[in-house]
């Protein structure tokens, strides 16, 4: 393990062990974080500790006794501060969880959610995070400051992991797994590194939360659609649909470890979201071949998806699956509800325009590409689009030769 | 997801301002306060007039530069700000309060981004 590897995990049981301890999340962050710093400058050049995790507490915790002495000594509320550090090896090692939580707070954006999830628990620096965000340095660093701040008027509490709040958290984790599985087709490292990490997350709730079918359902989502990433992109950043992907490039560990995640929690617990999309996503990697894809089985998943989470999405996608088994005009008929609820969705012309390609009708397929392409804002979905268009185009105009 | 706020500005509005200038740059100033303490301000900048501004163009390898031809146009470019926000509605909020939403109009445009679905 890299010392960076090594700083990341120890990062959240440091800041876990000083919340429990001393309350005051905005500072024991701060605090942490230089520590993370400094460990990071002085373990390369003296070599790595005999007890990490002891060092950077004792020097975490020094950081903070700083910091809450100066204010202190602003507010004259020195009394009540402990001058010993905590114990390095006191049982407190899954704290990770519920600071975790507590970044997910409901007072806060989703783009706050995840961009502390990533410092306080994922230990991130500002600077990578505002890197993977293609955003400047100040803005992230501000965005942060911020959304501790808001923490800390909400009044959050280091309090162990509810329920209702599970949501939220793994709503979290799945935008920081797509962020980074979105950025693939491009060369951005930063970004590509959010889905190893929502992976890494998502293990650890997993391991602390392991009956919950949910979590197990997100955690083989995120490997089952991670494991087809070498092949959804050409050399040239252009994506390339599932349907083309060559499917010796998709990785079978990961494979074999989401099947297994979401048959074990199928067969015990009842479906959740996470779990059905899981379930179609083992059912297209399991394929041998596009061809051999049992959309039947697909198209089930979906009818149970949409009685589980109904919404427009969940039918644009089973809309595909209609198509895939009862027909390209079967699905077409299905879109026409979605005129209304996704009119601006590019993803809603997309899966027509794909549609009317199936039924033959070029000309509408060709409107309905342009449509999409112009709708959606990701460069890699233009380009693809455009390039079906293209294709459509040539295919037409030879038609008009004979 | 970003979005650029493009501030459209007619030229005749140096010689008129339809409010004081000093309280249209305070109002400015606080709005970016506002967006940067937020986390939202990625950033953006005034532009100087437009008759300082040049066209260039490049026919057969050569480039020429010329003084801009949009000088007569009814409305110019004055300045753009970039922010990074959770909604479409969020964005337009933000080019509500700009004040030069009062006369004339800020444009609002999503910015494309490097990553995408495969479909």
């Amino acid at each position: 393990m890299s010392i960076e590897e090594q700083l990341r995990g120890l990062a959240p049981r440091v800041l876990g062990t000083l919340v429990r301890r001393y309350g005051r999340f905005d500072v024991c962050e701060d605090a942490v974080q230089e520590a993370l710093l400094d460990a990071a400058l002085q373990w390369p050049r003296d070599g790595v500790p005999a007890n990490p995790r002891g060092w950077l507490l004792t020097a975490a915790h020094r950081r903070l006794i700083d910091e809450l002495r100066s204010e202190s000594a602003r507010r004259r509320r020195e009394e009540g501060l402990a001058r010993e550090p905590p114990q390095g090896e006191a049982t407190d090692e899954d704290d990770a969880l519920e600071l975790l939580f507590m970044c997910c707070h409901e007072s806060l954006t989703p783009a706050s959610q995840v961009a502390l999830t990533l410092r306080a628990v994922g230990g991130l620096t500002t600077t990578e995070i505002a890197s993977a965000f293609l955003v400047p340095e100040s803005t992230m660093a501000q965005r942060i400051s911020r959304a501790k701040a808001t923490i800390r008027a909400a009044g959050a509490r280091f309090a162990p992991p509810t329920p209702e709040a599970l949501p939220v958290v793994l709503h979290v984790l799945y935008l920081i797994f797509n962020e980074g599985y979105m950025a693939s087709s491009g060369a951005h490292v930063a970004r590509v590194e959010l889905s190893a990490e929502a992976i890494r997350l998502t293990r650890e709730v997993h391991r602390r939360l392991p009956d919950d079918g949910e979590v197990a359902g997100l955690l083989a989502l995120m490997l089952l659609t991670d494991a087809r990433r070498p092949a959804r992109a050409r050399a040239d950043g252009s994506l390339v649909p599932v349907a083309e992907q060559d499917r010796s490039l998709w990785d079978r560990a990961k494979i074999a470890e989401g099947v297994e995640l979401v048959e074990e929690s199928l067969a015990s617990k009842p479906g959740g979201p996470y779990q059905l999309q899981a379930a179609i996503a083992a059912i297209h990697d399991e394929a041998p071949s596009a061809r051999e894809t049992d959309w039947r089985q697909i198209l089930a998943v979906y009818e149970v998806l949409e009685r589980v989470s109904p919404g427009p999405v969940v039918t644009l996608n089973r809309a595909v699956a209609v198509a895939m088994v009862h027909g390209p005009r079967a699905g077409l008929e299905l879109l026409e509800t979605l005129d209304e609820p996704l009119r601006d969705h590019h993803r809603l012309a997309a899966v027509r325009a794909h549609l009317l390609e199936m039924a033959g009708d070029e000309v509408g397929a060709r409107t309905a590409y342009e449509r999409a392409a112009r709708l959606t804002t990701s460069i890699p979905e233009r380009r693809y689009l455009e390039a079906r268009m293209a294709a459509l185009r040539r295919f037409g105009s030879e038609d008009e030769t004979k | 997801m970003k979005y650029m706020l493009l501030i459209h500005h007619n030229p005749n509005f140096m010689d008129n301002p339809p409010e004081p200038m000093d309280q249209i740059g305070a109002e400015v100033g606080r709005l970016i306060d506002e967006l940067t303490a937020s986390g939202e301000w990625v950033g953006g900048e005034g532009l100087a007039d437009v008759s300082q501004a040049k066209v260039v163009r490049v026919r057969d390898g050569i480039p020429a530069v010329t003084d801009g031809p949009y000088l007569e146009a009814k409305e110019h470019l004055a300045g753009y700000c970039m922010i990074d926000c959770d909604s479409l509605d969020r964005a337009l909020e933000v080019a509500a309060t700009w004040p030069d939403a009062r006369w004339m109009g800020i444009e609002v445009r999503p910015v494309m981004t490097p990553g995408g679905e495969e479909m």
